[in-house]
């Protein structure tokens, strides 16, 4: 059935013949109310519109554009929003070029990239826009030949009428068609008519990677165009004295400048100011908390125990439960910090002239990035221009605009073009980190071994909650309390893909492991029966997750990966719910010389309808490699305000020879397509520890593992340092 | 400062730089090659990663000064139309998520083939496992190394 869906009352399109000729629709792709539909001239709709935020253009040559306005970093939407409007367009795929947007905040509302969000929220309304202009281009076509509009048909960018055999392209009618009233109601196909939604469709950006154009924020270049490179203090000093005058010796040097902390040295390239800026002697004093990691322990045992917690959900009496509990299960899990460390190290350009600012860089969001910009050069924002380019990586790094302020700075005291590059010993000490994380979980079960009781602790650093109260198993456990303990540091933290979930996923599913086992329990089992009672008697009102989703992906996990059923593979489980996305994964571990190997995680995902297989499977094996990455292996530790680990050489990332194979399948659950940047990394770890315990009978309750000393002379395949 | 002369992508150049001037940064920063990228600077990471005589270097690390004898490849001198196998097999299996690090990897790929026409799984991880992927496209780079083989 192909559903009906209104575009009248304050929609969302407006329509033009375009100065060049042919078609032109300005649409809105994540606002839910805009003005009524309207002709407007192209001027009008480029120059003045406000309240929609993309555009479609179909030139009489045939040629489509479709502008994306959120930053492309590899999660792939610089292709697959195109796809979803080209489908209901009916397009000729390889006709259709996508461009990136500017900065506009006249014409696109919400242009960022976070969160795993602009997939959902704008399914419909990418749908729509295709449709329509499929609904005037049709009537274009009907008006010209005379004939009733329901008779045509069309396929990849033609139009059919089968009765008199005539065929004509869009681009012939995209004219007509801009002189059309749009509908108040649209047809958006059924998904079965789908021809390129969920067909495999390649990167749109491909050609030019491969071929290594620049198209990075650090391949920008300008005749003229200084280069900058910024010592920033230790987390909680400030600015003692400076001594520049060596750096300033070295040939290639132009200047070293000082602005608020921050000491730059400016020159005309940068290998110099890589030099120079270590000959740079900064002497810094406390400015506050001066940290280390050995005072975060101490700070997070006794917040543990004596803080004053912030109740985040209670159900029934956990006093009670716990009283009466036939046995307790407790258990303390904790992470370290964890920096981004996206490939591509922060940097951005920025050009301050008398009454303007020109910025051009990588930035997950621009209007942020451009209202720093105006706080540091006193210039109003709408006299700044942004033009946002590919993004090597961000992970949430670059939701920040702490390196754009930077750059401005720098172009302001310089009064000269500037671009900033931080090298990869600034992007590790002058980060924005993953904090760490202590939980503390206790569970009551009765003689039965049914979970009457569940209590969760978070103490977490600068995130306000470390928790996801209402995530399962609440709903599925008659007495719940789970309180907060935040403690405010002054080493500067921000979200990490996956905020919270991604250390949380892992506890919790590890916990819930040991629950398990407690119980005597197949830790499948003991999960479906928690959420088979959420099911029928949700605890607390409502669930704040879809629970037959859950128990979807979870049985289908228990299926794919032949659960149980190979003594020879040793397997560990874990499910969860994040970013609206329900993730079950099995890590299957095999002993090899008496020595336990990881071999595959098996992967299963309803994240709704897939857009595109090759996109979502980037996703989920990018999101499974990084979550086990940072479980196995990452770690940031401080000394001083400082980081320990300052390069690649002692942050471990993940590399090939560490990779297990990863199997991935998705569950068609007929709902609408949910974001999947970040909803596969969550349950990787607990899957692994699971794993390790079902193999070992050993519990990892720390992150990185490689530094546990359970797992010393455990080899999942890892190449020890 | 000095004039190096280099021979880079099969063209002579001549760059006025500091001796201990990275190809890396000359590169990027006095030739306009910006494909060949910065990412660790210590040799860690390979998104520099050129071929000098064939053989893959770190760029980041190899002051330009001791290259004035070889002859250099850079990603943009691979193939004249990005036609190269092993470009064709990345762009037929998809591999690139952010693509920061990815002509890095194509250039340690299409070295390491050069030496090894017909290489195992085990013997492609081995040499992949220089270069680093923050994304974790190693699933499709393994692939796409294996298809550029069988393609010679």
């Amino acid at each position: 059935m192909a559903t009906l869906t209104k575009t009248n009352r304050r929609d969302f399109l407006k329509i033009a013949g375009t100065t060049a000729g042919g078609l032109f629709i300005g649409f809105n792709w994540m606002s839910c109310d805009s003005p009524k539909m309207e002709v407007l001239s192209t001027e009008a709709i480029l120059g003045q519109a406000k309240n929609f935020n993309a555009f479609l253009s179909i030139s009489p040559t045939g040629d489509i554009v479709i502008y994306s306005p959120n930053p492309e970093l590899g999660q792939n939407i610089k292709t697959s929003f195109p796809m979803v409007v080209a489908e209901e367009l009916d397009a000729d795929w390889s006709k259709v070029r996508v461009l990136q947007a500017n900065l506009d905040t006249d014409k696109f509302e919400r242009q960022l990239t976070g969160g795993s969000g602009a997939m959902p929220h704008s399914w419909e309304r990418l749908r729509k826009a295709g449709a329509t202009a499929k609904y005037l281009l049709v009537a274009a076509a009907a008006k010209q030949w005379e004939v009733p509009a329901e008779e045509l048909t069309t396929s990849e960018s033609i139009i059919y009428h089968k009765a008199s055999g005539k065929k004509i392209g869009y681009g012939e009618v995209a004219n007509d068609a801009s002189l059309l009233t749009a509908p108040e109601e649209i047809t958006l196909k059924d998904k079965k008519e789908f021809k390129i939604i969920g067909t495999p469709v390649k990167n749109v950006e491909n050609g030019a990677i491969f071929k290594g154009e620049p198209l990075f924020g650090l391949d920008f270049y300008r005749e003229g165009m200084l280069h900058a490179m910024i010592q920033r203090p230790p987390f909680g000093m400030k600015i003692k004295s400076i001594n520049d005058t060596a750096a300033r010796n070295v040939v290639g040097v132009k200047d070293v400048v000082t602005f608020e902390n921050s000491v730059a040295v400016v020159g005309t390239s940068t290998w110099p100011l890589m030099k120079a800026k270590k000959l740079l002697k900064v002497e810094y004093e406390a400015d506050g908390i001066v940290e280390s990691s050995a005072d975060h322990d101490l700070i997070f045992k006794d917040l543990m125990a004596n803080g004053k917690a912030e109740i985040r959900r209670e159900d029934g009496n956990v006093i009670d439960a716990f009283k009466n509990a036939a046995q307790v299960v407790t258990a303390e899990y904790q992470c370290p910090f964890l920096s981004h460390s996206p490939m591509e190290p922060m940097n951005f350009f920025a050009h301050v002239k008398d009454d303007s600012v020109e910025l051009v860089g990588p930035t997950q969001t621009p209007e942020r990035a451009r209202s720093e910009a105006a706080a540091v050069s006193g210039i109003a924002a709408e006299n700044i221009t942004m033009e946002i380019t590919r993004l090597g990586g961000g992970f949430g790094r670059r939701l920040r605009a702490d390196f754009v302020a930077e750059a401005v700075h720098v172009s302001k005291i310089m009064k000269a073009p500037v671009k900033v590059t931080w090298s990869r010993e600034d992007d590790l000490t002058g980060g924005a980190y993953r904090p760490a994380v202590r939980y503390k979980f206790e569970a009551a079960l009765d003689a039965d071994g049914n979970m009457t009781g569940y209590k969760l602790r978070g103490v977490g650093m600068n995130t306000g909650n470390s928790t996801r109260e209402h995530n399962f198993p609440a709903g599925a456990v008659a007495n719940l309390l789970i309180d907060n303990v935040n403690y405010e540091s002054s080493i500067t933290t921000n979200a990490w893909r996956a905020p919270i979930t991604n250390f949380l996923a892992y506890a919790e599913q590890s916990f819930l492991d040991e629950v398990a086992l407690a119980a005597q329990k197949d830790p499948v089992d003991f999960r479906l029966e928690l959420m088979d009672k959420a099911k029928a008697n949700p605890v607390g009102g409502d669930l704040q997750y879809d629970v037959d989703r859950m128990i979807g992906v979870t049985k289908m996990a228990a299926e794919k990966s032949n659960w149980g059923k190979n003594p020879n593979v040793k397997q560990g489980f874990s499910v969860y719910y994040s970013h609206r996305t329900y993730v079950a994964q099995v890590a299957d571990i095999e002993m090899e010389n008496g020595t336990p190997s990881l071999k595959k995680i098996h992967v299963i995902t309803d994240c709704g309808m897939v857009v595109n297989p090759t996109g979502a499977d980037h996703q989920v094996r990018g999101g499974v490699v990084d979550g086990m990455g940072h479980a196995m292996y990452g770690n940031l530790t401080f000394e001083g305000g400082l980081p320990t680990q300052t390069n690649f050489d002692k942050y471990r990332l993940i590399r090939m020879k560490e990779v297990p194979a990863v199997d991935t399948y998705y569950v068609d659950s007929g709902f609408d397509p949910t974001g999947l940047g970040e909803p596969c990394l969550p349950p990787t770890g607990g899957a692994i520890a699971n794993a390790i315990f079902s193999a070992t009978e050993r519990r990892l309750r720390s992150q990185p593992f490689i530094d546990q000393k359970e797992f010393q002379d455990i080899n999942l395949g890892i190449k020890r340092a | 400062m000095a004039i190096i002369n280099l021979k880079i992508n099969g063209k002579a150049h001549s760059v006025d730089v500091e001796e201990d001037t990275p190809l890396l940064w000359v590169l990027r920063d006095h030739l306009g090659l910006v494909g060949t990228k910065y990412s660790c600077g210590i040799a860690q990471c390979g998104a520099c990663t050129v071929h000098k005589n064939g053989e893959a270097i770190f760029s980041c690390v190899t002051p330009a000064a001791s290259l004035t004898e070889d002859k250099i490849t850079t990603i943009e001198g691979l193939s004249e139309n990005g036609d190269h196998p092993v470009q064709k097999a990345w762009a037929e299996v998809d591999v690139a998520q952010c693509g920061y690090c990815q002509a890095g990897q194509i250039m340690n790929a299409s070295a390491f083939l050069k030496k090894n026409a017909s290489p195992s799984m085990e013997e492609i991880d081995e040499a992949m496992n220089r270069n680093i992927c923050r994304c974790g496209t190693y699933h499709k780079i393994r692939e796409a190394v294996a298809m550029a083989a069988k393609s010679k």
